[in-house]
């Protein structure tokens, strides 16, 4: 088990290394993707890392020509959109990612409830400080077989 | 979660209450728009009121830091409406800024500690690049998680919506049919930052190709307009530039006093009889993706400080920054059943100025514009109107004794809900 803290930066180094990783409340047994803390269901902050598998459902998504900057530099725009939406992973938490493999010429054909798998990007950073330093990190992707 | 039934420490009411034109305002800042809606308010203030009385000032902003490079908004608006030094507070909240102004300056009131506030908000929007603009409002997003997996802050309300087209099987052309509502309100404002009619904006564009000799487009109606990805882009599907409030500028105020003193101002206050306030997480820490928690919380809380039900509420402001936003809204504020009947009541004329259960009766964020620090006291400023007879002509025909405001932040992470009572 790592003992690295619950915090974002620890959510993108394991991303880097190609794991999804949530946190586990070890006292009420909820789980968080992303890791939260301090449990949002009982207040403790007694928790531990747990790798998720990445499987899952689509919740809800959209279809988005017009992104934020990362996205824009990856070649997304008005004739290029890409997909976004919430995911249902088969331990029961939802997450928000990329999802590829769908036709986004045709967002009326995504479906929810479709099964996805994980996957992994590296794009610029959201936010443009780290922009500024040119920092990338590593995403979590969900993809349509 | 339980909530424990509160009550305010005295009674508050709302003796003024004015607002700048809301539109893009090329050549006014911040503060220009503010002062716009002071005076505003002071016109409003039947017996008038002298600003030194004024003891403290709440004002919502959400992001002038980043469309204006300027922090400190609470003291500058302050100086430039002549109330220094009185304490002046900003308050951050992304769209539910000047909501949240508006509680916080009643509880000031209601404490006892002072016995005339101003509350108010003011926002400039139209500064920044489009790339830039999609930044600065995905902000209010979870930017680590929600952000970073490319949501812009109209792909949070669109994934809403995809989730409640899939649960309720509504379709797309029911959420355009409250964009067409709220226009036919907005219309009517003077000061709305659109002030026609989705017809009136489609006669306009076809008039437009006549004149210029280009090919004059064929649309049949309204919704044959909508359904037209030329004339009605996807900003993020399934959410049309016509299912997003536009990018305004603009600014609102209210004048607040305890109730013992409010028939000095006024010989109809507006009472502030029930307050509400809650935070919720982001989508993906939420139980339900097609319903806001935070607004069932704030509006409990209001109904029962308020001792009145849904049904007692005459007209409602609430917070339709998308329309699917204006749909869950009115199931979360037990107006309509979540699903059909409530994806439908603007179809069904249940929502329009002469229905069961007006609805943004000001053309809402959708039509009257969102400048998004000042839209939460805005929503006030159109119930103090109705509820005093002065709404012109898009005046509720029935008596406005009791009305609600239902202001979100963010893509429903915070939500404050006030109710407003007019005696005999």
């Amino acid at each position: 088990m790592s003992d690295r803290p619950f915090t974002a930066d620890s959510f993108y180094q394991f991303t880097a290394e190609k794991k999804l990783m949530g946190s586990r409340c070890q006292a009420c047994g909820k789980l968080f993707c992303p890791p939260h803390p301090i449990c949002i269901n009982c207040g403790s902050d007694k928790m531990a890392w747990e790798q998720l598998s990445g499987n899952g459902k689509i919740a809800a998504y959209s279809v988005i020509p017009y992104g934020p900057m990362p996205f824009i530099k990856e070649g997304y725009g008005r004739d290029n959109p890409y997909c976004s939406g919430i995911i249902e992973l088969s331990e029961g938490v939802k997450i928000a990612g990329q999802i590829t493999g769908v036709d986004t010429k045709r967002p009326e054909s995504v479906r929810i409830g479709t099964a996805v798998t994980l996957d992994f990007a590296e794009r610029g950073s959201w936010h443009f400080i780290e922009d500024v330093y040119k920092v990338r990190k590593t995403y979590p992707v969900f993809k349509v077989q | 979660m339980t909530v424990r039934k509160r009550k305010l420490g005295r009674g508050v009411a709302m003796v003024g209450a004015g607002m700048s034109r809301f539109g893009v305002h090329q050549n006014l800042n911040t503060r220009d728009l503010f002062v716009e809606a002071f005076l505003d308010m002071k016109k409003s203030v039947d017996r008038g009121i002298d600003p030194k009385d004024i003891e403290a000032l709440y004002l919502g902003n959400a992001a002038a830091e980043v469309w204006e490079a300027q922090g400190s908004t609470g003291p500058i608006m302050a100086s430039v409406t002549g109330l220094t030094p009185i304490p002046a507070l900003k308050i951050e909240d992304a769209c539910a800024s000047s909501g949240v102004a508006l509680r916080e300056g009643i509880i000031a009131v209601a404490s006892g500690l002072y016995d005339v506030v101003l509350v108010g908000g003011t926002e400039k929007m139209n500064t920044l690049p489009t790339d830039w603009n999609t930044l600065a409002l995905a902000s209010f997003s979870d930017t680590l998680y929600e952000g970073a997996a490319g949501f812009s802050f109209p792909a949070l309300y669109a994934s809403m919506a995809t989730a409640y087209m899939h649960k309720h099987g509504i379709s797309h052309d029911d959420l355009l049919r409250g964009a067409i509502k709220n226009h036919l309100n907005g219309a009517l404002n003077p000061k709305a930052h659109f002030k026609q009619t989705i017809k009136e904006l489609m006669e306009a564009r076809i008039a437009r190709a006549r004149q210029r000799n280009e090919p004059v487009p064929t649309w049949a109606n309204e919704m044959d307009f909508l359904h037209d990805p030329r004339a009605n882009p996807v900003v993020a599907w399934p959410n049309t530039l016509f299912d997003c409030c536009p990018v305004s500028d603009g600014a609102a105020c209210a004048l607040l006093c305890a109730e013992d003193i409010a028939k000095n101002f006024t010989d109809t206050p507006i009472y502030i009889i029930g307050t509400g306030h809650a935070s919720g997480h982001s989508l993906t820490d939420r139980d339900t993706l097609t319903s806001i928690p935070a607004a069932r919380l704030a509006a409990k809380q209001a109904y029962d400080m308020a001792g009145v039900t849904p049904k007692d509420i005459k007209i409602a402001e609430v917070h339709d920054c998308f329309t699917i936003a204006e749909v869950m809204a009115i199931g979360d504020l037990g107006f309509f059943a979540e699903g059909k009947e409530a994806a439908t009541a603007a179809g069904e004329g249940k929502t329009a100025r002469d229905g069961v259960k007006p609805v943004n009766t000001s053309g809402g964020l959708k039509c009257k514009g969102h400048p998004v620090g000042a839209s939460g006291v805005a929503m006030a400023v159109e119930i103090f109107e109705q509820m005093k007879g002065h709404a012109g002509a898009r005046q509720v025909k029935k008596d406005v004794n009791l009305a609600l405001t239902h202001n979100v932040g963010a893509h429903g992470t915070t939500v404050v809900v006030h109710i407003f009572e007019r005696r005999a």
